[in-house]
């Protein structure tokens, strides 16, 4: 698989070394150093997953997170140059996948945009019924009642992996492994913002969930089919 | 109130006026006032009251004996006049004199009663309302008798008839009486309105005393609170600059003295404001430029990062020395990542930006997942490193991020101190705070490094190889961990004996650190001690280092 990735980033040299990582790791790189110009590429070149700089001259990172995200849920890795800012959680709730922060290991950065890109494609046909939802695993399709819900991939992985268990409590750390890839411990904001979305989408009330249910001081799980 | 309770009030009352008494200015200057003004005006008033007295009484003596002289005149005269020639009318003659004598004093209350008295005769009595023998002293008598001239004394005059007895002035003199011989004439003047005069004066003075005493009394609390009043405004409005409200400025009223206080206040507070503004600004802009550098300097960082790595994978390729210098870049890389990192974490602190994130945990599983993170360090060292932990859980509110990051430190540098002796972790509760110290059996400290080791980009010995290599800001951070935590963080260390760090957290977020359930110093190295000697820096929440030898 071939991967073509959309980098936006408005310092050149570190563009032109994320591409030339990129290539030798077999992806196809597309760089956009203009914050302007990032959705328009985007249509263009339709890429599989959009590395997105938040500081942009411009128009900014988060702005072009949730453009990109009103029209398609492909896969978007923030680079950031603050760690611990109202930044990584905004980007995330507009609907930014994942994080990295710079400085970052090529390898690392590698690592994410795999897990990231990382899809389920071989596979038997599994259907799994969790309260009134039907979700064709590999058809990447959510139903209630006959009509299907758009997910971003990672909101379905999500949901799959919860899905797959309900009986099984999964901690933040074994979400951020299962559907992030993390292998260490990384920053459990990544799953509460994302269970947030995925509530917002699949929950007849986001305020009182019962398919993705809060286990108080350990984690999340399905609630009962 | 129970006895002991009374008891103990009123056993207490006396340290709680002593306090009053220095606390109030009011009550001192009030006091002292009154006490001083009831002297001078008793010392006043007596003095007033006896010279009043002598003057009256003065008055009083000289009429009596010019009124006693005109008495014993005449009735000397009315003695020539009358007929001798019946000798036993001598009697009935002096009564008759001493009753027209008395008649010169007017009615009731009389002037002055007479009393004719002999020592050879008696002679009768006047009437019951007149004065008894006994109101004449014997010493008066025993005056006019022996020396045959005019006496006088101060006396008691009683009365037959019941009438209570009356201060008086008796003035005595010889009487010749022909054929009766010598008698004695006495006058005898009742002081009584003397008396009611006196008790007048007294009683005004005493009254004019009094008020007196309390006018003076209200005029020093009148005039103390015109002072004091506006020195406790004053001292209130200090307080509260001091307390971090530098907009407090004090109302300046006219041009006396206690104005001028208040200029000066208000110039001392404007400048101060200005000056620790002036302050904020330039160490908010250092901040500032700090946290910029290093976000600034992070971009570039990546790029070169990614460059170095891409060198390092295909060094295969190159030449030895190219091969080497690409392994050196990462290296050296890593380091400067970690140094970056730490920048960070450091201005975050000094930004106050850093923010404790506490779960209610174990405080042995961060230890024990520690101690598995860096066993690979441990063993490639050869250290071994052993855990002494309750069996039951040491349960605190900690971040695990930080409590993870400063134990990490701690072992990290304890095992490339640590000389590959043993290093010995003990964890501990108490009530309300937990411990972990971590011990080697090192090189240790020299005196006073124990407070260094917290200083930042601070090197032990310049010349001793790293194997680790930390940052020099390992113990800084962790020291800004601990204390965000509320709690301490202290080292230990002697050459030779190796060197002892510990974290003392509280078991509740907010809480304060008083004592650790850990020793500072270890107790193996305190036994064999011949001289104590503590070394120790501590951390407790306001900055000051808490006292060594008490959380033992």
């Amino acid at each position: 698989m071939k991967g073509r990735i959309l980098v936006v980033d408005d310092d050149t040299a570190l563009s032109e070394m994320l591409g030339i990582v990129l290539r030798g790791e077999g992806f196809e790189p597309f760089l956009v150093s203009d914050g302007d110009h990032a959705v328009s590429a985007f249509k263009e070149f339709s890429p599989d997953l959009v590395l997105l700089d938040l500081m942009l001259p411009g128009k900014d990172g988060i702005e072009i997170c949730r453009e990109i995200r009103a029209e398609s849920g492909v896969p978007i890795v923030m680079l950031t140059a603050k760690g611990d800012t109202i930044d990584v959680v905004l980007g995330l709730e507009t609907g930014a996948d994942d994080y990295v922060v710079k400085p970052f290991k090529p390898k690392e950065l590698v690592a994410r945009i795999r897990a990231r890109m990382r899809r389920t494609d071989e596979g038997r046909p599994e259907s799994l019924e969790i309260a009134d939802l039907v979700i064709d695993v590999p058809g990447h399709t959510v139903k209630r009642n006959g009509s299907s819900i758009a997910l971003t991939p990672l909101e379905f992985d999500l949901l799959v992996a919860l899905a797959r268990k309900p009986w099984q409590v999964f901690t933040r750390e074994t979400l951020l492994e299962q559907v992030w890839g993390y292998r260490h411990a990384a920053d459990t904001r990544l799953v509460n913002v994302h269970v947030q979305r995925l509530r917002s989408k699949i929950e007849a009330d986001p305020e009182h969930p019962d398919i993705v249910v809060t286990v108080r001081g350990v984690g999340y799980k399905a609630g009962p089919s | 109130m129970s006895i002991d309770a009374l008891r103990r009030w009123v056993s207490r009352a006396p340290r709680r006026v002593r306090a009053r008494w220095r606390s109030s200015l009011y009550l001192r200057v009030v006091a002292t006032t009154l006490t001083l003004s009831i002297v001078v005006v008793a010392v006043l008033g007596q003095v007033l009251v006896s010279r009043i007295t002598s003057g009256l009484l003065e008055a009083k003596q000289r009429a009596s004996l010019i009124e006693a002289q005109a008495g014993l005149n005449q009735a000397q005269s009315l003695l020539a006049a009358s007929d001798l020639s019946e000798p036993s009318s001598g009697e009935d003659l002096i009564s008759q004199i001493a009753l027209q004598l008395a008649k010169r004093g007017g009615g009731t209350p009389r002037l002055y009663d007479v009393l004719v008295l002999s020592s050879s005769a008696s002679l009768s009595q006047l009437g019951s309302s007149w004065p008894t023998e006994q109101s004449v002293p014997q010493t008066l008598r025993t005056a006019v008798q022996d020396d045959g001239v005019q006496a006088s004394t101060y006396t008691q005059i009683t009365y037959d008839d019941g009438r209570p007895p009356v201060p008086g002035y008796a003035v005595g003199s010889p009487l010749e009486v022909p054929g009766v011989g010598t008698a004695e004439l006495y006058y005898l003047f009742p002081l009584t309105q003397e008396q009611q005069t006196l008790d007048l004066i007294r009683r005004t003075l005493f009254f004019a005393g009094v008020v007196l005493v309390l006018l003076l009394g209200w005029i020093s609390w009148f005039v103390t609170r015109q002072v004091v009043d506006p020195v406790r405004y004053a001292a209130s409005i200090a307080e509260e600059f001091s307390a971090g409200h530098l907009a407090e400025r004090m109302r300046v009223h006219g041009e006396d003295d206690l104005a001028r206080l208040a200029r000066s206040f208000n110039d001392m507070a404007e400048s101060l404001q200005l000056k620790i503004g002036q302050l904020e600004d330039l160490s908010r802009v250092q901040r500032r430029f700090v946290s910029d550098v290093s976000h600034e300097l992070r971009t570039p960082l990546t790029t070169v990062r990614m460059a170095a790595d891409v060198l390092h994978e295909s060094r295969g390729a190159f030449d030895q020395a190219t091969a080497r210098s690409a392994e050196l870049l990462q290296n050296q890389l890593d380091r400067f990542e970690a140094l970056l990192a730490d920048l960070l974490e450091i201005s975050r602190f000094d930004a106050g930006a850093a923010t404790l994130e506490p779960i209610h945990g174990d405080l042995r599983d961060t230890v024990a997942s520690v101690v598995e993170a860096l066993a690979p360090v441990a063993e490639r060292n050869g250290t071994s490193v052993r855990v002494q932990a309750p069996k039951t859980p040491v349960m605190a509110d900690f971040d695990p991020r930080r409590v993870d990051r400063v134990l990490r430190n701690l072992l990290a540098n304890a095992i490339e101190h640590g000389e590959s002796r043993p290093i010995d972790i003990r964890v501990a509760g108490a009530d309300d705070v937990v411990a972990v110290s971590v011990r080697d059996h090192g090189t240790g400290l020299r005196p006073g490094e124990s407070s260094l080791v917290f200083n930042r980009f601070w090197r032990a010995d310049p010349a001793r190889v790293r194997s680790i290599g930390g940052t020099g800001l390992g113990l800084p951070i962790a020291l800004e961990d601990a204390r965000l935590h509320g709690g301490w963080l202290q080292a230990w260390g002697e050459p030779g004996e190796g060197a002892n760090f510990r974290l003392t957290l509280p078991r509740r977020a907010g809480d304060e650190v008083r004592t650790s359930p850990l020793p500072l110093e270890p107790a193996d190295v305190r036994h064999g001690r011949r001289m104590p000697l503590t070394v120790g820096a501590g951390v407790s929440r306001s900055g000051t280092p808490p006292r060594n030898g008490n959380d033992r």
